[in-house]
């Protein structure tokens, strides 16, 4: 069976963000896997071993062709990749690019599962996973820390806000993993190399049948009215420890009536 | 044509109503007009009452009975909508609220907005603010074209306060086919073993960070002092990641935002996105080795240190009071 991986490339978080003029993020240097969706890749990678083979194929949506990430991903072990990259893209919010994924994962053909992050490390709005899978009229189970697969069935343990509940669906179905679900493997040097052999079959907007005005800043549909600096928190009294410093937190403590 | 009418998907934490739902209740009262709830879950006749308190004078009732909340809560939300027209629809930004916020999206073929930690009725447009970058810049975001305007709004972004209302009525409301999107079901549910107060509700939180070295430290520096302090344990995203503890942990922009009377860093550095979750607390102790640590920039007590030193004394001296 294939299983598809969602992998958004983005700006690298060590590099403090900047935002365009038109208030978009910048996006201009050379974007790398996000860190979130590597346990997506590592989680595909190890399923599809289990199930006794089948294609990881990565789908992403980036602009300027970038493709860094997605090499990351394929030397992981990913067999191809479907990349959606045109200007009409800038700006797109979260339903927009869900549109783009959606069409890209039916692209990548006979796909059985698609596995997420729960949401980017730059955007982060967290919709994805659930507006791709309504898209594809799939169920979505969201949150995941631990998946198997069997049965033509997918089975998680859903992270919930006291502990996790057990949820299964048949499959064709999208799956969200939390990070640290699993320990994402480093890309050997023969990864790496035959990496930059596997296909990326890199498609416009209207190779996907859909309209440019549904995406990008045409599709958003929201506007940014106001940009400010936030007030900053100051910093109070910083000491080195002496041994004895520990009183001055208990005495903090006292002041506060919380000791 | 005005916002008017305001809906919460409201949530229970046990058999009360969530205090993220309350919080969203009592900003959705601010813009006056009519205010319901949606409710999908069991039992929705014991949270009538204090949805009503906090403002909400109808909750529509659906019952997902073993089936995952949300892609119920979708497609029973866009039957809803289109009987009764609210000019918006409040989540909190929890694990059902975005699942349900995701699938109405796409059937209402509406964009959303996330992360929103303020919330602006003007005139007839919605404005939602958001922090990023770390929360160090505040974006307001207004939406355009038609209504319902679908947000989703950080726990703790609001108070709750109740507004003395009577009990709301309940609209019970019978499941409408969410196709496969309604296929995945609930098969178990496994509650964790919680000693003291809620982590996004303890008024004392001390966090672990890489700085705590090990897994195995966390129970004797973290726990302990938290358990001493009647507060909760909460972990950086570098120790979650690693696996030392659960995700259910995690305080920063992909986990819990907090707003404790006291927050206790011991052995986190400060990431942007660590702070993000913490740095709306009354008073932050940091604990680090490295003076250059990001956290000191936004602690009002920093000790420059090692944790494995500062605190067993700590812990010392708070048992001997």
């Amino acid at each position: 069976m294939n299983i598809a991986v969602c992998v958004k490339q983005i700006p690298d978080p060590a590099v403090p963000g900047k935002l365009d003029a038109d208030h978009t993020l910048d996006r201009s240097g050379d974007p790398i896997l996000d860190e979130s969706d590597s346990y997506g890749v590592e989680m595909a990678l190890q399923l599809a071993d289990k199930a006794g083979g089948g294609d990881v194929v990565l789908v992403s949506m980036a602009p300027e062709g970038a493709t860094k990430g997605i090499r990351t991903a394929l030397a992981m072990g990913a067999a191809r990749a479907v990349l959606v990259t045109d200007d009409a893209l800038a700006g797109s919010d979260s339903l927009s690019t869900a549109k783009v994924i959606a069409r890209a994962v039916e692209r990548a053909g006979d796909v059985e599962l698609l596995l997420t992050a729960t949401e980017s490390s730059d955007g982060y709005t967290g919709t994805i996973p659930g507006q791709v899978a309504e898209l594809l009229g799939w169920p979505s189970l969201t949150f995941a820390k631990h998946v198997e697969i069997g049965d033509g069935k997918v089975t998680i343990q859903r992270q919930t806000e006291n502990g996790y509940d057990v949820v299964e669906a048949s499959l064709p179905a999208v799956v969200s993993v939390t990070a640290g679900v699993v320990e994402p493997r480093y890309p050997s040097f023969k990864g790496i190399m035959a990496a930059k052999n596997k296909p990326v079959d890199t498609v416009t907007v209207a190779d996907l049948g859909l309209d440019a005005g549904q995406v990008g800043w045409a599709g958003a549909r929201q506007q940014i009215t106001a940009v400010t600096a936030a007030p900053e928190r100051q910093a109070g009294e910083k000491i080195e420890d002496d041994g004895e410093t520990y009183q001055r937190i208990v005495e903090f403590l006292e002041n506060l009536k919380v000791v | 044509m005005a916002i008017s009418k305001i809906w919460v998907f409201a949530e229970a934490d046990g058999d009360k109503p969530a205090t993220s739902t309350l919080e969203l209740l009592t900003k959705a009262r601010e813009a006056g007009g009519t205010l319901e709830a949606v409710y999908v879950g069991a039992d929705a006749d014991a949270l009538a009452a204090t949805l009503g308190e906090y403002g909400a004078t109808t909750v529509y009732a659906v019952d997902p009975g073993s089936a995952l909340p949300g892609p119920v809560g979708a497609a029973a939300l866009a039957s809803l909508i289109g009987e009764h027209a609210p000019d918006a629809v409040l989540f909190a930004q929890s694990y059902d609220g975005r699942d349900a916020l995701a699938r109405l999206s796409v059937k209402l073929d509406r964009p959303v907005l996330t992360n929103g930690v303020d919330l602006r009725v003007d005139g007839d447009k919605l404005v939602i603010g958001t922090a990023i970058f770390g929360g160090n810049t505040l974006v307001d975001t207004e939406f355009e074209g038609e209504a319902p305007f679908l947000a989703a709004i950080r726990p703790k972004s609001f108070p709750a306060e109740p507004g003395g209302g009577a009990a709301a009525s309940v609209v019970n409301v019978p499941a409408v086919d969410a196709g496969r999107g309604g296929e995945a079901m609930v098969l178990e549910r496994h509650v964790e073993e919680r000693e003291g107060p809620k982590l996004e509700e303890a008024e004392v939180v001390v966090s672990g960070g890489r700085g705590i070295g090990s897994a195995e430290a966390y129970g004797p520096l973290v726990d302990q002092l938290a358990k001493l302090l009647k507060g909760a344990s909460g972990a950086s995203r570098a120790i979650v990641d690693a696996g030392w503890v659960p995700y259910s942990k995690q305080v920063g922009q992909t986990g819990k935002v907090v707003k404790p009377k006291v927050y206790i860093a011991l052995g986190i550095s400060g990431a942007t996105q660590h702070m993000v979750g913490m740095k709306g607390s009354d008073n932050i102790i940091a604990v680090n080795k490295d003076a250059e640590a990001p956290i000191f920039g936004i602690a009002d007590l920093g000790v420059v240190g090692d944790v494995h030193k500062v605190v067993p004394a700590l812990i010392e001296a708070l048992k001997a009071l």
